[in-house]
């Protein structure tokens, strides 16, 4: 078992740090061009040339794009009308039609914003390069705004979210590990034999609890081992601050796990109440969808989880390199809400019944 | 009084699982419980060693209050539950020691006391309890009952699904913890154990049937018992029961036990009655009735 507690989380870790991305790469491009001159290819030139699209398929019919964008083949058909070079001396203006699968909603924004982005960029030159003869026109004004990426210059989805993924492995073990047990010696009968003894009830949840909190602690090393060496994440803050903070923290996952096995007869009912609030405390943390965008109710749930605390600290910390007043919100309530259900899972635990 | 058992009821819903018990065990008795599974053996046990509240009535263990004095209870019960429930990926000795701990002991503080039986797993003190047989099993799982001394020890079924040999053992076992002055309240669904038993209550569906010495119970019986055979057996109860005198037909190894509705019983005509139905080789002698008998009669 003690492996499997081990090598199961490291092996999440390594494999959805590098999947769980936002990064949408490999779009699958397909364009017609009526107009085959050299501005339409000079604008297919930068699609071939970005690293985003992979472009596929150069289709002679509005049919046989469409066709294939039913079958799922691509994901972006840029329509290049007939005179497409010729209107844009002429009318000083052209349109371009585009298609997007929008199966996937958030996929096709993305992918938007980048075919325009490249479009954008095309107009920009186009304009230099064919209006340079009358240059009648007034030069345009221009506002170009050079965002600035705090915290994560290069915008790298791993420095995102691998603090974000270590905290649910090490939420998902401690939780699964402490919700499993009492209730596991319920079911091998012994439970009976240990509640015959003089044993407090603390001595046992402390028993209970010590364990579990020991390997969450092992876990999180082993993770920022990882994080550091593995994936380069910056290690801003203090890494004191947050072994102080996971300390507390695990308390809250291990109270709600064994409130779990305290209030179920199987493993089994025990997993699945497990399930019901890990997926929860997963989606509302935070980590795959930012809370200020939730509806107000949701907002107000997200303050119950555990994880979204956990998933702020790991982030103000390890990223920004906050320092304990900053987290000192976060850190509060984590330690009330220890309390509390440390508490509740003393309080539930009954020798008799 | 080591025990003192005054009118106990539990339901489990609208079950009930034990209805008005009272009886009471003396210091350094031996005290069988003896019923079929489902009688609430098991039930009461619970509720003698505090794990389980009684719905009505009082009951007192080694002088102290169920209720009241639950946690002084638990230090000086010795309790045997009828499933193992030790810890099966500890050792043997892990097991034993981790008891001890949890008492406040240790193993030499009281070895005198298990000494007997523990030697008889030592040699296997490194193996991980769950990989114990069946009646290894029993013998730590006493151990760890025993390790603190207790003076009142509770053992629920302890010889169910254990082999023949064993059984006996456990047994003289148990006997001798009996001779160190610990009064013992054991539960047992085999009528052939309880004659071993100093006294034994009959229980069945939650009433106590009868409590007495089992000589006692056994002179008490009032009829008298028939082993019948014959070369048919089951032609042979059905005959039994068809007939117009008979009290009580019940299989006992390779005879009929049976007994007679009248005081005075012709065994010649009972033998024509079942040579006329086609059976034959039939024997019929009168026998001593056995505790299983009673309880059979008492059942009834």
């Amino acid at each position: 078992m003690l492996p499997i507690i081990f090598v199961m989380p490291i092996v999440q870790l390594l494999i959805l740090a590098n999947a769980a991305t936002f990064e949408i790469k490999n779009i699958k491009f397909a364009y017609l061009d009526n107009d085959r001159t050299p501005t339409s290819r000079a604008l297919l030139e930068k699609f071939k040339a970005s690293t985003y699209f992979n472009v596929l398929n150069v289709y002679t019919s509005g049919k046989e794009a469409n066709s294939a964008m039913l079958n799922g083949d691509v994901d972006v058909v840029l329509n290049i009308p007939s005179y497409f070079e010729r209107d844009l001396r002429k009318k000083k203006g052209n349109h371009l039609g585009l298609t997007i699968n929008a199966i996937d909603g958030a996929t096709a924004g993305v992918e938007s914003v980048y075919v325009n982005q490249i479009i954008r960029n095309f107009n920009k030159n186009i304009r230099v390069d064919l209006m340079q003869a009358s240059d009648q026109l007034p030069q345009q004004l221009n506002i170009a705004s050079i965002p600035s990426f705090w915290y994560n210059e290069t915008l790298n989805y791993k420095t995102f979210m691998v603090p974000g993924i270590l905290v649910l492995l090490v939420t998902m073990i401690t939780l699964f590990l402490s919700g499993m047990n009492i209730v596991r010696e319920k079911e091998i009968g012994t439970l009976e034999q240990i509640n015959v003894t003089p044993i407090r009830k603390k001595q046992f949840i402390i028993g209970k609890l010590f364990p579990f909190w020991v390997i969450g602690m092992g876990l999180l090393t082993i993770g920022l081992i990882i994080a550091r060496l593995i994936f380069d994440i910056p290690i801003v803050g203090s890494l004191a601050l947050m072994y102080a903070y996971t300390s507390v923290y695990i308390f809250v996952v291990l109270g709600i796990g064994l409130f779990i096995s305290n209030y179920t007869d199987t493993q089994q009912q025990a997993m699945f109440i497990a399930w019901f609030f890990m997926v929860i405390f997963i989606l509302m943390s935070g980590l795959f969808t930012p809370i200020e965008s939730m509806p107000h109710w949701a907002q107000l749930i997200t303050e119950f989880n555990p994880i979204k605390y956990f998933v702020e600290v790991m982030r103000m910390v390890m990223l920004k390199g906050s320092s304990f007043m900053d987290i000192l919100p976060q850190f509060l309530k984590t330690l009330l809400y220890a309390f509390v259900m440390n508490g509740l899972a003393v309080w539930s635990y009954k020798k008799t019944n | 009084m080591s025990i003192v058992v005054d009118s106990i009821s539990k339901s489990y819903n609208s079950l009930k699982a034990l209805n008005n018990i009272s009886f009471d065990v003396k210091e350094g008795e031996l005290f069988g419980l003896i019923g079929p599974d489902g009688a609430g053996k098991t039930t009461l046990f619970r509720i003698l060693v505090t794990l389980l509240f009684a719905d009505e009535g009082k009951a007192s263990v080694a002088g102290l209050d169920l209720v009241e004095d639950y946690k002084t209870i638990r230090e000086s019960v010795g309790y045997m539950p009828g499933r193992f429930s030790l810890y099966q990926d500890l050792t043997v000795e892990e097991n034993l020691k981790f008891f001890a701990t949890i008492f406040g002991t240790s193993i030499a503080e009281n070895y005198d006391l298990i000494a007997d039986i523990y030697v008889q797993i030592e040699p296997f003190k490194n193996r991980r309890a769950g990989k114990l047989s069946g009646g290894m099993k029993q013998k730590l799982a006493l151990c760890c009952a025993l390790i603190h001394k207790p003076t009142v020890l509770f053992l629920d079924e302890p010889t169910t699904g254990v082999d023949p040999v064993s059984r006996k053992e456990f047994w003289e076992m148990i006997k001798r913890l009996q001779q160190k002055g610990i009064t013992i309240l054991v539960s047992t669904p085999y009528m052939d154990e309880a004659a071993l038993c100093d006294r034994i209550a009959l229980i069945q569906d939650g009433s106590l049937l009868q409590i007495d010495t089992p000589e006692a119970i056994i002179k008490k019986y009032p009829k008298s018992i028939y082993n019948v055979s014959a070369d048919n057996m089951y032609e042979l109860i059905q005959r039994l029961k068809a007939y117009e005198y008979s009290h009580s037909v019940y299989p006992f190894g390779e005879y009929v036990h049976y007994t007679d509705k009248r005081t005075h019983v012709n065994t010649d005509e009972l033998k024509r009655y079942l040579s006329g139905h086609s059976l034959a080789n039939v024997s019929i002698d009168i026998t001593e009735p056995t505790i299983e008998d009673a309880f059979m009669e008492l059942a009834k």
